[in-house]
């Protein structure tokens, strides 16, 4: 039983990361159709920035507080934000108009991109990125032990989720993002600035993608340019779980997939530790493709 | 052939809690050339996707020819001899005007999949005949001109045309046509309301056509029906759907 | 002679120049061009192979299939495992056999490689022909993960250490057999009423199904034809050279879906040439893995961005004949 709450924290902690990479995934395909198969690169971007960040500004290691990884935490999700802005207007703007496929193709196109130079640009080796905050074993009730990086994962998650919500309820360009992801043409008929909507969209949801990045920094270390082929499915398939355009559904998606994922490395083996995505990704598509929380969109004859 | 050739009993499609169409009777005699007119959002389009398959009914039944083909699947109700246009024209755009017609010529002879990739002569025959019939249809639409040319680069008039040519390579013996006047010129809706009446005579068949154009439906329909919130308000020669109150009040509303 | 025997005679007539050409070629190659090279020609006839197939499904049915690899994999392994464990005891064709004898084992295998990869297409086709664009495009991803992960962990075919043992079979006469095969059968397709209905489905669904078309049904059609020839050309692939599941990866399915879409999506030709041109180039300019891929991705988007019809477009020719 105990081991049972074990493997349930630990995958709550992993299935915030996939929410918050979920959540560009499913906020980028709310507002273009499209699915950014280059967003888990962007979270390798995130890790990497802070990375380098925290070299630079030495926040690693024997000068570790909360305000220095705090910055490193910020900094990287601003450049992942000017990465994401960048991709969108080099990339996916002029193939906006084109078919799916083609933006498909694109997206796979910067994904490789991004892996490839990272892959020349950072080194193959995987790198140790640098303890912001030192490492502490906590126990919880019932004997479960979480450590303290696992509790911020949760808490920054959280706190980082509260936001985004917050914003896209109460704010005016919240409301003018969910026009757009309703229906892109009669939005822009209203006067609300298509183009510039889209791009604080995918700012958004690099910078959430950053930041995952940073938080996997805290918690698994070895960092590499490859790491965002993994998530980014998982993180994918949480959106899809959970509806692909509904962003309670991208939290709830990750969730069950960090949880599920722990499950079955707890339970049956940790060979199948990322079939179980794919698994779960058909049971969905085959079952009810618009997920827990999405509508079906049916095309008007 | 007795009967007619089309029935709709009691026919209901809900959308959720909004019923498009509400307990519809609707029943058309073979030969006929009818007209289903009424407001925005009546209903009318949705009685051609509940015939054709698009939509399968709520509740009640569709029969064609005595069978009933409501629940079928849209392709199976097309080869069965329904065919359609659409509201706005569906053609192939990337394909040429004779590759278009030729989709819509079903094979006869049976040559599958196998004889096509072995290149047998069962095959080069049906493709023989295949052309022959379209390039046929081609010429009585007036279309030969356009023939090795992508339908997408038609001018939008020769683009219905094309529409309708199609749909007779079919070889349906009900003909749906929705709105096909819509966006045509005064002269070029003439010649339209002379080809959809020189089509039903020459080729036997029954045409069930949708206007918002009433020079058109007046003109050429032998028989209309009205529908108005997804139930039938009025049924009629044109003269008595004329000045029929309820059919103005339909189109006018309360606000006149 | 009957129209229909004279046909017939002169199909035969057809294939067995097909056949002295495959030869022909093969020996004229082993002679004169070194085993690097000649290497290289295999691996050409055998993308021309794969994008052709895909051509099928991507190109001219306009689905978005992007597990490709996966049928591959599926066809070298259920072929290898076919000549490894079967034909010895069926045929007595140990792996030490060599001249004609070899040959009737092997073009079973081939056909059991094909087949079973067609099984699959089919299994996989049937449920997700509903689906929605993308939605098919990460099932088909899926699809390709999962099966090399379940071949991985089969013991029997070698798992993680590659499957051993199976002899050396094919040679460049079978991958040009095969890639001429697979032009020939594609060609006819296009050419009849079947073509029209998938250029039909890739135009505009909706009005196909209305003309009478049964959509799903020839959308899974397409699938099944496409896997056969990707099994096929797996199984050639896995009788020529060292067959592990890395050769199969999610790469592998991009780097074909690359070569259909610059020949040109829709253009029969147009795969020839993008197989070609991709398989040629990165040999001879020998650039280090990651290089080759920066340019790759380059490439695609650029190639999207620019010219999504790719060099020889949408269509075989001005008439879609």
């Amino acid at each position: 039983m105990q081991e049972l709450f074990q493997q349930l924290a630990n995958g709550i902690a992993w299935g915030s990361i996939y929410a918050l990479i979920a959540l560009g995934y499913t906020m980028v395909y709310g507002i273009l159709r499209l699915i950014n198969f280059a967003h888990g690169d962007v979270y390798m971007v995130g890790a990497f920035a802070a990375y380098y960040l925290a070299i630079a500004t030495g926040a690693g290691g024997a000068a570790a507080s909360l305000p220095m990884a705090l910055l490193v935490l910020l900094g990287s999700m601003l450049v992942c934000a000017l990465v994401g802005m960048l991709i969108e207007f080099l990339a996916y703007r002029p193939v906006r108009r084109s078919s799916r496929l083609t933006a498909l193709i694109t997206a796979i196109g910067v994904s490789l991109f991004l892996e490839n130079v990272g892959l020349r640009v950072f080194g193959a080796d995987p790198k140790f990125f640098p303890q912001l905050i030192p490492p502490k074993r906590i126990t919880l009730a019932g004997g479960i032990m979480v450590t303290n990086h696992q509790i911020t994962v949760v808490v920054v998650s959280i706190l980082l989720m509260v936001a985004l919500t917050l914003f896209i309820q109460r704010t005016k360009t919240g409301k003018a993002m969910r026009a757009v992801a309703f229906h892109r043409d009669a939005a822009s008929l209203m006067g609300i600035p298509v183009n510039r909507i889209i791009t604080i969209t995918f700012a958004i949801g690099s910078a959430l993608a950053a930041a995952a990045g940073v938080l996997v920094g805290l918690t698994n270390p070895k960092i590499e340019p490859l790491m965002g082929i993994m998530p980014g499915i998982k993180a994918f398939v949480a959106a899809v779980l959970g509806g692909i355009g509904s962003i309670p559904g991208a939290v709830i998606g990750g969730l069950v997939m960090g949880v599920s994922e722990y499950l079955v490395v707890g339970y049956v083996s940790s060979t199948y530790r990322d079939a179980i995505a794919f698994v779960i990704l058909i049971l969905v598509l085959l079952i009810r493709p618009a997920g827990l929380l999405g509508r079906n969109v049916a095309e008007k004859v | 052939m007795s009967g007619p050739l089309l029935e709709l009993k009691r026919v209901t499609r809900a959308f959720g809690g909004l019923r498009a169409v509400a307990d519809l009777d609707f029943i058309l005699d073979p030969g006929l050339l009818a007209g289903l007119i009424g407001p925005n959002g009546a209903g009318k389009t949705t009685v051609f996707n509940l015939i054709t398959g698009v939509y399968a009914p709520t509740s009640g039944e569709i029969r064609f020819e005595g069978k009933r083909v409501d629940g079928r699947a849209t392709s199976s109700i097309a080869r069965a001899g329904i065919a359609r246009t659409f509201q706005n024209p569906r053609i192939f755009a990337g394909l040429t005007c004779l590759d278009n017609v030729r989709i819509a010529c079903h094979t006869h002879a049976g040559a599958g999949l196998l004889d096509s990739i072995l290149a047998t002569g069962r095959s080069a025959k049906e493709e023989a005949d295949i052309l022959a019939r379209s390039e046929g249809l081609l010429h009585s639409f007036a279309l030969d001109g356009y023939r090795d040319t992508l339908a997408g680069g038609l001018p939008y008039g020769e683009q219905r045309r094309l529409e309708i040519a199609r749909a007779l390579a079919a070889e349906p013996r009900l003909l749906l046509l929705d709105e096909p006047a819509a966006g045509l010129n005064p002269h070029e809706t003439q010649a339209l309301m002379r080809l959809i009446h020189d089509v039903r005579d020459r080729y036997k068949l029954t045409v069930l056509l949708i206007e918002h154009d009433m020079k058109v439906v007046m003109g050429i329909c032998e028989r209309i029906t009205v529908l108005d919130y997804g139930v039938c308000i009025a049924e009629g020669v044109p003269a008595a759907i004329r000045s029929n109150p309820k059919v103005i009040e339909a189109y006018l509303g309360d606000a006149v | 002679m009957s129209p229909r025997k004279s046909s017939f005679a002169r199909g035969l007539l057809w294939v067995a120049a097909a056949l002295a050409l495959s030869l022909g070629v093969d020996r004229l190659a082993v002679q004169w061009i070194n085993p690097y090279f000649y290497r290289i020609l295999v691996l050409c006839g055998l993308n021309v192979m794969l994008a052709l197939s895909l051509n099928l499904v991507n190109g001219i049915t306009g689905q978005f299939s992007i597990g490709h690899a996966g049928f591959m994999a599926v066809g070298a392994y259920a072929s290898a495992a076919f000549t490894v464990y079967a034909v010895p005891q069926l045929f007595g064709v140990g792996p030490d056999a060599s001249g004609l004898v070899i040959v009737g084992p092997l073009l079973l295998a081939l056909l059991v490689g094909g087949l079973t990869s067609a099984a699959a297409g089919f299994l996989v086709g049937l449920p997700s022909m509903r689906l929605r664009g993308d939605y098919l495009a990460i099932v088909t991803l899926g699809f390709g993960e999962i099966i090399r992960v379940v071949i991985l962990n089969i013991d029997a075919v070698g798992g993680a250490r590659g499957f051993a043992g199976i002899p050396r079979r094919t040679d460049l006469a079978w991958v040009i057999a095969g890639a001429l095969t697979t032009w020939v059968v594609l060609r006819n397709v296009l050419r009849s009423y079947h073509g029209r209905a998938f250029l039909a489905i890739r135009e505009d669904e909706i009005a196909a199904e209305a003309l009478g078309v049964p959509t799903t049904r020839y959308k899974v059609t397409a699938f099944v034809i496409a896997a056969f020839f990707a099994g096929v050309a797996g199984a050639l692939f896995a009788h020529y050279t060292y067959l592990h599941t890395n050769s199969f990866t999610f790469m592998k399915s991009i780097e074909v879906i690359v070569m259909v879409v610059l020949g040109g999506m829709g253009s029969l030709l147009g795969s020839v040439l993008g197989a070609t041109v991709l398989t040629a180039l990165p040999e001879a300019l020998r650039f280090a893995s990651s290089e080759r891929l920066i340019i790759y991705s380059l490439l695609l988007i650029v190639l999207m961005i620019a010219r999504p019809q790719g060099i020889l477009g949408k269509t075989e020719g001005k008439r879609g004949k």
